[in-house]
């Protein structure tokens, strides 16, 4: 075994590359529908997808835009001059013998991803380039039998490549990038993003060495889709290659696979190692000379990213974790505008911290059971503050009226009467209150008689007995005020 | 065989009842049957064509407009998809090959009125000079039937003079409409780069192909041209056509035109015959009162060996597709994939396909790419700027097709540097995008025709027309 203090001196350098569906309606040169997901083997192809004779790729406009958004996303602009150029190989799922992509003028070149790493360090990454291209189909081979299956649904569905620079150092760097990467996409609204559907892929490459001047060999760990993969993957690679170099052995330079099942890389060591692609300038593209005018319609058009976000949140001094789950909740849901409430309600910081709140543990934990989010979600949280601010409604009860609310789909015209038809609203009648109390006293008179003895302890199992006998609905404090006042007298 | 009327007279007697629409398919379908000698079709549309045209006749019945090629026949190479017969483009590997989908040249051929009886041959892929490449069948020339009709769209031309119908399409890669033009004496026009839509057309080099028509008269494929060119949503390099109709060739007069004899191809190893051509035409528009200078291109010797890297590059890269996967040849021996494409392959493509793809191939390798492909479009740039320079100071540039007229079958097959020199003129205009015209001009001492080539600037299509026709005049 190897010990800590030895894995210590190694330096991890890890750069992604990652693969991002745009959610184009159609294809990247076809006017053919893009989304896969649902759809039966080859039903969304034409003459194009399927590479017959005389069919030539024509651009769609829309994946050039949401390239321009993401150059944005990436704090860059969008390279005035790109081209494509093709990558021969053969392969079936590759229907013209060659993939359309980008090598010497992508589309970006350069930018940064900034992300939170917990404790309150930032890290920013730098993107090397990413590149516009089209996606390969898909090959199956049935278990035992003597053929393959394509299905080219997926060829020539519009991809962006992000390539990093080097710049992530542990696994755990690597995992909050390709989440980032995933927020980034989300918010700039142009993947679906869908890990479950293969909408992002990653391929991971690591090496270890113990100079930090000189990058030691490194593998690439291919076609990873999810966060936690991500970082699963990079943690095995450091640690094998340490282990290899300790052992004293080489490490070689090749493609991995990742095998979820066992959480093991594994070595696949293609024939493609030797490949030469002759990549050529793709002649039945003309070169994307973007327009000026197009590049600041798009910019003015920019969602706000999540950095942002980060920052218009800071006001409320809010935890970091509570601020990422905000995020990661708008990510997912973005239809449901939380962040845009919670910004309308900025201006009366308690409210929002309340919306806050109630979006991290009640709200959104419903969505996540029921798939989806109820659109009254925020009609009537301003009114249940103010019941909670008057003392009618108690933290429990507050919570428990937006869930019968929201599981409900009631859409009650006056809210405090609703409340109390579902027994929500708490007694604050000072009678009514000292009466439960007279009651609770006289049926636990040991415990009245602790408090008596200044067992302060006891009070608590007294206001407890009230708020049993009032079935939920005392006013607590009230119900405090009234034990000290009838034991004191 | 008897000979066609005008196009546009044609049209114009189809829609007014005088002709009919099935009369002129059946004349084509007769012409094509006596001169079946000369091969230069593949094969016939017969039953879509005779339906097609009674249809129009039945709509012209009734009073409808049916465009402004109402019933004339045409014939297209063999690289344009088309419905209701096989698309080959003379290859083994697309043997048996039904398109889902037609050429949009086709498409719009046909929304006027205009009907295509059959499939012209031509060297397998569009890779040759002469159509003794086809994978099937070596097509004759109609003037001298132990000749080549020169190529690549030699049945094309063939058919044209052959009578076969009043025009039919080519394509033009690097001399491919100009060439079969010249050696069968018909008018073929290669249109500015992106004129017309590629979409449908088996492609051979994408940055030079240009789909063209090959007529009896300038006024003929002019009105093809105006009934095909222009953008087209499926093709990403077509360009806007001109706003004025391809047909408006009278206004200029012969006086106004400064014309540059291109230096270069007027010097050693042009036929005799064929220089005494050109340069009586030459002296025939001077006398009419054209300015007449000799301009030098010093890049254009250089050409041909540019030519000769880009295009197979393209043409190994485009060929990728026929794999044998997907529709086409499939070897039926192979057992696993790499059999599969490498039988398919070996044995769908040709000698000069795989010439191609060697060469392209090899000059797209990495540790290559630079020594050739780079160095040739860079020589490509170079070139244009000498042309660019060269209409400064003349509209036009003209000299003969090829250094040669139509040659002996089987002369050349042995020796394919010797078959690429009859590219040697054609392939500059090709590589700068330039529209080029081929107009005979006069016969040799054999009696076979030659072809002058005209050539302007990016999509002065119209205006070489104009020239066309003022020559068409005058060598008459």
């Amino acid at each position: 075994m190897i010990s800590d203090a030895a894995r210590k001196t190694y330096i991890p350098t890890i750069g992604i590359e990652c693969h991002v569906q745009l959610k184009t309606r159609t294809k990247l040169f076809a006017a053919v529908g893009n989304d896969a997901r649902d759809a039966a083997p080859n039903t969304l192809i034409s003459h194009i997808c399927l590479g017959m004779p005389g069919a030539l790729p024509v651009l769609n406009k829309k994946a050039v835009e949401y390239a321009i958004r993401v150059a944005f996303g990436f704090n860059t602009t969008p390279q005035k001059y790109s081209y494509f150029e093709r990558k021969h190989y053969f392969y079936p799922d590759l229907p013209k013998g060659y993939q359309i992509s980008q090598l010497s003028k992508p589309i970006i070149v350069g930018g940064t991803v900034s992300f939170e790493l917990g404790g309150g360090i930032q890290k920013t990454i730098r993107i090397n380039r990413v590149q516009l291209e089209e996606d390969a189909g898909k090959n199956t081979h049935p278990a035992g039998e003597d053929y393959s299956l394509v299905d080219l649904n997926r060829a020539g569905t519009p991809l962006l490549e992000v390539v990093s620079e080097p710049d992530i150092h542990s696994a755990s760097e690597a995992k909050a990038y390709a989440h980032e990467l995933w927020l980034l996409m989300r918010y700039a609204d142009v993947s679906d993003a869908d890990m479950y559907h293969g909408n992002m892929r990653f391929d991971v490459n690591v090496s270890v060495s113990k100079d930090p001047n000189e990058l030691g060999l490194r593998t690439e760990t291919k076609n990873i889709n999810s966060f936690r993969a991500v970082e699963k993957a990079a943690e095995y690679e450091i640690n094998r290659q340490i282990e290899l170099i300790e052992k004293g052995q080489r490490i070689v330079q090749e493609t991995r696979g990742w095998d979820d099942a066992k959480q093991k890389t594994f070595s696949q060591r293609s024939k493609e190692e030797a490949h030469d692609y002759r990549y050529m300038p793709d002649p039945d593209i003309p070169p994307i000379i973007l327009d000026n005018d197009l590049v600041q319609t798009v910019r003015k058009s920019m969602p706000v990213l999540p950095i942002e976000w980060r920052q218009r949140l800071a006001s409320l001094d809010l935890d970091a974790l509570v601020i990422e789950t905000l995020i990661d909740a708008q990510a997912e849901v973005p239809e449901a505008n939380y962040l845009p409430f919670i910004e309308t309600s900025l201006v009366d910081a308690p409210f929002a911290k309340f919306v806050v709140n109630h979006i991290v543990n009640t709200i959104d934990p419903m969505r996540r059971e029921n798939g989806q989010v109820a659109n009254t979600w925020d009609t009537y949280l301003k009114e249940i503050y103010n019941l909670q601010q008057n003392g009618k409604l108690s933290s429990t009860n507050t919570k428990a009226l937006i869930v019968t609310l929201l599981s409900s789909g009631a859409q009650p015209q006056e809210l405090e009467k609703y409340a109390e038809e579902q027994g929500f609203i708490q007694v604050s009648d000072e009678k009514e209150i000292a009466r439960i109390v007279a009651e609770v006293i006289s049926t636990n008179p040991r415990a009245a008689e602790d408090v008596k003895n200044g067992e302060m302890k006891a009070i608590g199992f007294l206001v407890g007995q009230v708020m049993k006998l009032s079935m939920g609905k005392a006013n607590p404090g009230l119900a405090q005020e009234q034990i000290k006042k009838h034991l004191n007298s | 065989m008897s000979r066609w009327l005008s196009i546009a007279d044609i049209a114009e007697k189809v829609q007014s009842g005088e002709l009919k629409a099935t009369a002129m398919v059946e004349q084509a379908f007769k012409s094509i049957e006596q001169c079946q000698k000369y091969d230069a079709i593949i094969a016939t549309i017969p039953e879509r064509a005779k339906r097609r045209a009674q249809e129009l006749d039945g709509r012209i019945a009734l009073g409808e407009q049916t465009g402004r090629l109402s019933g004339v026949p045409f014939i297209a190479k063999d690289n344009f998809l088309t419905f209701g017969s096989e698309t080959t483009a003379a290859s083994n590997i697309l043997r048996g090959f039904e398109a889902p989908y037609q050429s949009t040249v086709i498409e719009r051929l046909e929304a006027e009125g205009a009907i295509c009886v059959a499939k012209a041959n031509l060297d397998a892929f569009a890779h040759g000079g002469s159509t003794e490449n086809s994978d099937f069948m070596v097509t004759k020339n109609p003037h001298d039937a132990s000749r080549v009709p020169g190529g690549s769209s030699g049945g094309s031309a063939a058919a044209v003079m052959l009578d076969m119908a009043p025009f039919a399409l080519g394509t033009d890669t690097g001399g491919s409409i100009r060439l079969p033009a010249s050696f069968t004496g018909a008018v073929g026009l290669k249109p500015t780069y992106g004129l017309v839509s590629r979409s449908g057309v088996v492609a051979m080099a994408s940055s030079t192909d240009v789909v063209g028509p090959l007529a009896r008269t300038v006024e003929d494929a002019a009105l093809v041209l105006d009934v095909i060119s222009g953008r087209d949503l499926l093709d990403g390099t077509t360009v806007n056509r001109d706003p004025e109709p391809y047909t408006n060739l009278d206004r200029a007069t012969v006086s106004e035109f400064k014309i540059g004899i291109i230096k270069e191809y007027m010097g050693e190893g042009v036929d005799h015959d064929v220089r005494e051509q050109i340069q009586s035409t030459v002296e025939a528009l001077q006398k009419a009162g054209a300015d007449i200078q000799e301009l030098s291109l010093p890049s254009l010797d250089l050409a041909l060996a540019a030519y000769y890297i880009i295009v197979p590059a393209e043409i190994s890269s485009n060929l990728s597709r026929y794999d044998g996967q997907r529709y086409g040849f499939s070897h039926p021996d192979a057992t696993n994939l790499d059999q599969s494409y490498n039988w398919s392959r070996s044995e769908g493509f040709g000698r000069e396909a795989k010439r191609r793809i060697m060469i392209g191939t090899y000059v797209l390798s990495s540790g290559y790419y630079d020594a050739y492909y780079k160095k040739a479009q860079q020589l490509r740039t170079k070139l244009i700027e000498e042309f660019n320079k060269a209409f400064k100071s003349v509209d036009f540039l003209v000299g003969p097709i090829a250094p040669m007229t139509a040659f002996k079958i089987g002369e050349n097959t042995n020796d394919p540097l010797k078959m690429y020199l009859a590219d040697a003129m054609t392939v500059g205009v090709s590589l700068a995008g330039l529209p080029a015209i081929s107009v005979p001009v006069g016969l040799d001492r054999n009696s076979l025709p030659v072809g002058m080539q005209l050539i302007g600037q990016q999509r002065t299509d119209r205006k070489l027309f104009s020239l066309a026709k003022e020559i068409e005049r005058l060598v008459k």
